[in-house]
């Protein structure tokens, strides 16, 4: 049970999946209507969408959905974009 | 004479209660402007389709979508009528004579065969069948495999070639915290192969299976995958996932010195020409493929004239599930779908029947794949009903669909009975560790689901269920 319990409190705690650069102005939205759980957000005010990371199962349907391929795992996220991993946490704080 | 009648909610049945039909619910719900009741239908006393039956056990993550089903499930317009089968129990003029829409989420019932000498051979089995089996659908409760040799050969390059290989080389650690069935935890257990051998007919830029199935075969506890770096000469993508699947690759073919006592590979070009054995499979031979590319740079396979054969002592075949026919609804058996276009079911009148998910595309795609799917067929449907396609005359002044299945005979599983199977299966997990402990007889799954209410079952029914699933690692019976 524990190794169970630790990885989905981990899976809550730490971002997936994050949005980045190619998004802003797109928000093709092909991403909202294949997540299985409807992890995907975004407000009038906001150029892009957010992955809620309380809520992602980490399935990675957005990635292959994305046709701007602008979503894409935190740990592989280039140096130059590392702001949208604090955009995206953001977002959910407010 | 002249008074308006009031307007009775649209009565709409969904036969199939796996992601597609359980998606469909949840539009049908969230879109329809209206007062909408929905029945929705399935063969199994359970619910949620591939999502209980079809996703790994070691993908508690994904199962986790149940959570999204279950407040579907939840809403009051909204009832589960379990244990009910289409063309068994009932018809579909039934279907047709008491709903304004039915939807067919049916799933694919039926798998694609390799076609090929020795395929019946015992140790030769559908990857349905043992992902069924391992994950406890009743229709494959008394399945068995042989599950311990040199070499297991899984054909087929897709996800659900990964699972079924990903799940003969977990260890036990692995597997008991899972929602994985009693009897294949326990088969498992004492089984085991030294290598499970994953091939494809073609390239590895042309494997089917998603990046994270193949990242997590380099995360296994004990388990080393191997990649022949030749068969990765060549291979380029064309677009990032592609890429990605490749530089895994790489990177696995580069961990020969890796110390882990099992392995798992996986081999490309490879096409299955015949099963050997007599009484049960010894090996699978292979005619080995080439790629060649034409002047326009496209990249076919075809065969280089050379074979190879791989002695094995079980064999699964992932090569594609296949929709089958249900009942009388319409069917076109070349491409194992129902003709649809965008979800409207083709036939030669109009008589508001529908499709989602896997009879209706074909069996692709992953889970949120049948989200988008079952948004398709929604608004078909919205199209439809604004069109006033689907007339709204008074309620048929007939007998309700539980009402006419009860009376014959049928053991429907309601939305009660099937939350006290859930919260039985949740218990029992809670006391073992694991996220549930799944009831796999279907006699079992009745009892469970009618133990407030029906009489206690016949003593030979009871024999039968007890037989059945006596299992050392199962909960108590009552």
């Amino acid at each position: 049970m524990s190794s169970t319990a630790a990885c989905s409190v981990e899976r809550n705690l730490a971002v997936t999946y994050v949005i980045t650069q190619p998004c802003i102005g797109n928000k093709d939205g092909s991403c909202l209507e294949v997540c299985p759980v409807g992890c995907i957000h975004t407000d009038e005010t906001s150029e892009q969408y957010f992955i809620d990371p309380a809520e992602c199962i980490d399935c990675s349907a957005c990635v292959a959905a994305c046709p701007v391929e602008a979503i894409m795992r935190a740990e592989d996220v280039p140096v130059a974009q590392l702001h949208f991993i604090s955009l995206n946490a953001a977002f959910f704080a407010a | 004479m002249n008074q308006v009648p009031e307007i009775r909610a649209l009565q709409v049945a969904i036969v199939g209660s796996g992601p597609a039909g359980y998606y469909v619910a949840g539009e049908l719900l969230a879109a329809l402007d209206e007062p909408v009741q929905i029945d929705v239908i399935d063969r199994l006393p359970t619910p949620w389709g591939l999502l209980r039956s079809g996703v790994a056990p070691d993908h508690q993550n994904i199962k986790s979508i149940s959570r999204v089903f279950e407040k579907i499930g939840g809403d009051e317009r909204l009832r589960f009528l379990g244990n009910v089968e289409l063309g068994r129990d009932i018809h579909r003029q039934e279907l047709l004579d008491r709903y304004d829409i039915v939807v067919y989420a049916v799933g694919a019932q039926s798998e694609r065969r390799l076609g090929i000498p020795g395929e019946h051979l015992p140790g030769v089995h559908s990857a349905r069948e043992f992902v069924g089996w391992y994950n406890g659908h009743p229709d494959h409760v008394d399945a068995r495999f042989s599950l311990s040799g040199a070499r297991a050969v899984v054909v087929g390059n897709g996800n659900v070639a990964v699972d079924v290989a990903r799940i003969l080389s977990l260890d036990h650690d692995a597997l008991s915290v899972t929602d994985i069935a009693d009897p294949a935890l326990l088969a498992l257990q004492s089984g085991g192969f030294d290598d499970v051998l994953v091939c494809g007919r073609r390239g590895p830029q042309h494997a089917a299976f998603t990046v994270p199935e193949l990242r997590e075969l380099g995360k296994l506890t004990d388990v080393r995958p191997v990649v022949q770096a030749c068969e990765l000469v060549g291979a380029e993508g064309d677009n990032a996932a592609t890429k990605t699947k490749l530089e895994l690759l790489h990177s696995y073919a580069a961990l020969s010195d890796d110390p882990r006592a099992r392995t798992l590979s996986l081999r490309f070009l490879l096409s299955p020409v015949a099963i050997h054995g007599t009484e049960h499979v010894t090996g699978v031979e292979f005619a080995v493929n080439e790629l060649v590319t034409d002047d326009a740079g496209n990249v076919a396979v075809r065969a280089s004239g050379r074979y190879e054969t791989v002695p094995c002592e079980l064999v699964l075949t992932a090569v594609g599930y296949r929709g089958a026919e249900i009942a009388d609804v319409p069917f076109d058996p070349v491409s194992g779908i129902i003709p649809n276009v965008r979800g409207r079911v083709m036939s030669s009148m109009f008589t508001g029947e529908y499709c989602a998910g896997w009879i209706k595309r074909g069996p692709t795609g992953i889970i949120g794949t049948n989200k988008q799917c079952a948004c398709e067929t929604v608004t078909s449907i919205r199209a439809d009903l604004e069109a006033g396609l689907i007339p709204r005359g008074p309620q048929a002044d007939i007998a309700p669909l539980d009402e006419l299945i009860r009376e014959r005979g049928v053991e429907l599983v309601d939305d009660d009975g099937w939350s006290r199977i859930d919260a039985h299966e949740r218990a029992a997990g809670e006391r073992d560790g694991r996220p549930r402990v799944k009831t796999v007889a279907r006699r079992e799954l009745l009892e469970l689901a009618s133990t407030t209410t029906a009489p206690s079952a016949s003593i030979a029914e009871r024999a039968v269920a007890v037989v059945s699933t006596d299992l050392p690692l199962s909960p108590e019976r009552p």
